[in-house]
């Protein structure tokens, strides 16, 4: 094959990018294999136009926005507090995670901090998110894999988490709980203790997912060895969250840059793994949900007690200027910035997003690859379809 | 050197004033010696984050020192920002008070943020350095008649999707990135949606609905005895 890659580019451009092939075609020199927007591996509408010389891939194109909802733009025309309510979406399976970045850059804005007490509860929301979140990313992996016992132990042990967080929030996944200065409300009564023992749960199900997913046969062949993203590689991307950690670079947001949340008052370890691997970042997804149980337990135990909501005018208005925050959610750095002009709503709000720039690799990680992998490779780098569209 | 170089002062938790920060004075330092005169702007809040503006034609090169000389080696994000008022403002003045499309506000209300600027659209990017909290903010003007500048890719890979959103929602193009498809909206989308002159057309079409029956916001009702506290309560916050 004498062609450029720009040339090879230029040609799936011509005839995929405007979504006309919806069927395999041959070509002379290869196949070009179109993937979604509906497909089981993508889970959600993501499509994959991969050009394929046998049964490898020589060029990969990643298409999105069959979801996007132009969240940027919407911030601009609403108040501060009804912002919360539209970033909800953009990772559904964490909702609660989403909005706390918005919320602190917000108060660094307007230079209000939240109590103690709000602080230790929106961590502990925070990391009852992460577990929801990630619990389902262990079983849908095996399910990709084709394994279907493992989603069902996920989706059932995933609704002890999603009990915990109604229980406080009334909502299962779209909770819009956290306000600018605190919380909207506190704990229920009783709801310490159930949710150790929702911890002692989710111990559990980390154990079975290690022995019954990880320490499968067929997995570690599927996954050892497969797609790997080497450090400087990933930095290059942003990739964040697992990946990240998933090739050895030993950076966690909640560690290194800590803003407002209690993180820097527990003991907890951040997890890393050498290889790159798509078995790295599944091995690195599982010990954060068992760290993340630790924790929850931590922090159930040291709550301070005292208000949950600063002072804070009733109408919103947010001080001229800028701020960045990001913070480490479940799929990995998600970060807001804030324009504001003096307003009741912001100027400009951009949304970084952790799969928008997990998922961008996959081009360059998909090039020489075999078809089966594709989807091992796709699962790996967990990906939520809220999130790349926003 | 450097024009527009500015620090706000913040106080810590214990209400101390934190005057200096040295860490991120010393990344300035490492962007004004390799870049000398395009290092144009610079905003400081000790503790939080550091802002750096260059001249547009150094953009490419401020990636570079980013990424080799201040050690700044993790892309986070690139995209742009319109500084005009939208002439459409929240979209609460009903379509009876406001003519469709309303006037254009004047080029001169466009007034930058931090590290200054002349132009109306800048482009923002952010990169930090993992394992710390270090993160540097990056701004470029956009030239208002020729709205281009050099691209990241040659020094961070994952600039290439950014630029092609930034390119669809703002309509900047990038010297040097062959690749700039819609990666959003359809490849025949007219317009650029994030350019405040682009209307939110839902908020055209059907009126907002708390704009429909208008109540008076709370502390704009002197009938209110509630009220009253609340202002109080806010002016003594």
């Amino acid at each position: 094959m004498t062609l450029t890659e720009a040339q090879q580019l230029g040609y799936i451009n011509a005839q995929a990018a405007d979504g006309r092939i919806n069927v395999e075609l041959e070509t002379d020199d290869g196949m070009v294999l179109n993937m979604g927007p509906q497909h089981p591996a993508t889970h959600g509408t993501l499509r994959l136009v991969a050009r394929l010389d046998g049964e490898q891939v020589t060029s990969a194109d990643v298409m999105c926005g069959y979801m996007h909802r132009g969240y940027e733009k919407l911030c601009e025309v609403r108040s501060y507090p009804q912002v919360t309510t539209l970033v909800n979406r953009i990772d559904w399976l964490g909702s609660f995670a989403n909005e706390v970045p918005f919320i602190l850059a917000a108060e660094q804005l307007m230079e209000v901090e939240a109590p103690p007490r709000a602080m230790w509860i929106r961590t502990i929301l925070f990391e009852l998110s992460r577990i929801a979140n990630v619990s389902l990313f262990i079983g849908d992996l095996a399910l990709q894999l084709g394994a279907q016992t493992p989603a069902f132990y996920a989706f059932r042990d995933r609704e002890f988490v999603l009990n915990q967080i109604e229980s406080v929030t009334g909502g299962r996944f779209h909770p819009n709980f956290d306000r600018i200065g605190g919380l909207k409300d506190d704990l229920p009564k009783g709801w310490i203790a159930e949710t150790k023992a929702a911890m002692v749960r989710l111990r559990g199900f980390c154990d079975e997912m290690e022995g019954l997913v990880y320490g499968n046969e067929i997995f570690q062949t599927r996954t050892r060895g497969v797609g790997i993203i080497p450090a400087h590689v990933a930095q290059s991307y942003g990739l964040s969250g697992a990946n990240l950690r998933g090739s050895g670079v030993d950076w966690d947001l909640r560690r290194d840059a800590n803003v407002g949340l209690a993180y820097d008052q527990l003991d907890w370890k951040v997890w890393t793994h050498p290889d790159g691997d798509s078995y790295s970042r599944c091995w690195v997804r599982l010990q954060e949900v068992r760290e993340a149980t630790k924790i929850v337990d931590q922090l159930c135990d040291g709550l301070p007690g005292g208000g949950i909501m600063a002072k804070v005018p009733r109408i919103i208005k947010v001080p001229e200027g800028e701020a960045y925050i990001a913070t480490e959610n479940p799929l990995g750095a998600m970060g807001y910035y804030v324009v504001s002009k003096g307003d009741t709503g912001p100027f400009r709000v951009k949304i970084r997003s952790a799969s928008f720039n997990n998922i961008s690799v996959a081009s360059w990680l998909l090039r020489g690859v075999y078809v089966p992998d594709i989807i091992t490779i796709l699962a790996s780098l967990y990906f939520i379809l809220g999130d790349i569209d926003r | 050197m450097a024009e527009d170089t500015t620090t706000t002062n913040t106080t810590d938790h214990d209400g101390a004033a934190v005057a200096s920060d040295d860490r991120r004075e010393a990344l300035l330092a490492v962007f004004s010696d390799h870049l000398g005169d395009a290092v144009v702007g610079s905003h400081l809040k000790p503790g939080q984050a550091l802002w750096i503006r260059v001249a547009t034609a150094a953009w490419a090169e401020a990636a570079l020192v980013a990424r080799d000389k201040a050690g700044l080696k993790w892309f986070d994000f690139l995209s742009a920002i319109d500084w005009l008022p939208s002439p459409y403002g929240r979209y609460e003045d009903s379509s009876v008070d406001v003519p469709f499309p309303p006037p254009m506000p004047e080029r001169s209300a466009a007034v930058p943020g931090y590290a200054g600027g002349n132009s109306r659209i800048q482009v923002l990017a952010s990169v930090a350095q993992a394992g710390t909290d270090l993160r540097v903010l990056l701004k470029a003007d956009v030239p208002d008649d020729d709205p281009r500048v050099p691209t990241w890719v040659r020094a961070y890979s994952g600039a290439a999707w950014h630029e092609r959103e930034a390119h669809e929602m703002f309509g900047i193009g990038f010297d040097g990135n062959v690749d700039l498809r819609h990666i959003y909206l359809p490849s025949e989308f007219e317009g650029h949606p994030l350019r405040k002159e682009f209307p939110l057309l839902a908020r055209v079409v059907k009126p907002w609905p708390g704009i429909v029956d208008v109540e008076p916001m709370p502390g704009e009702d002197p009938e209110d005895p509630e009220d009253d506290a609340a202002v109080a309560e806010e002016s003594e916050a």
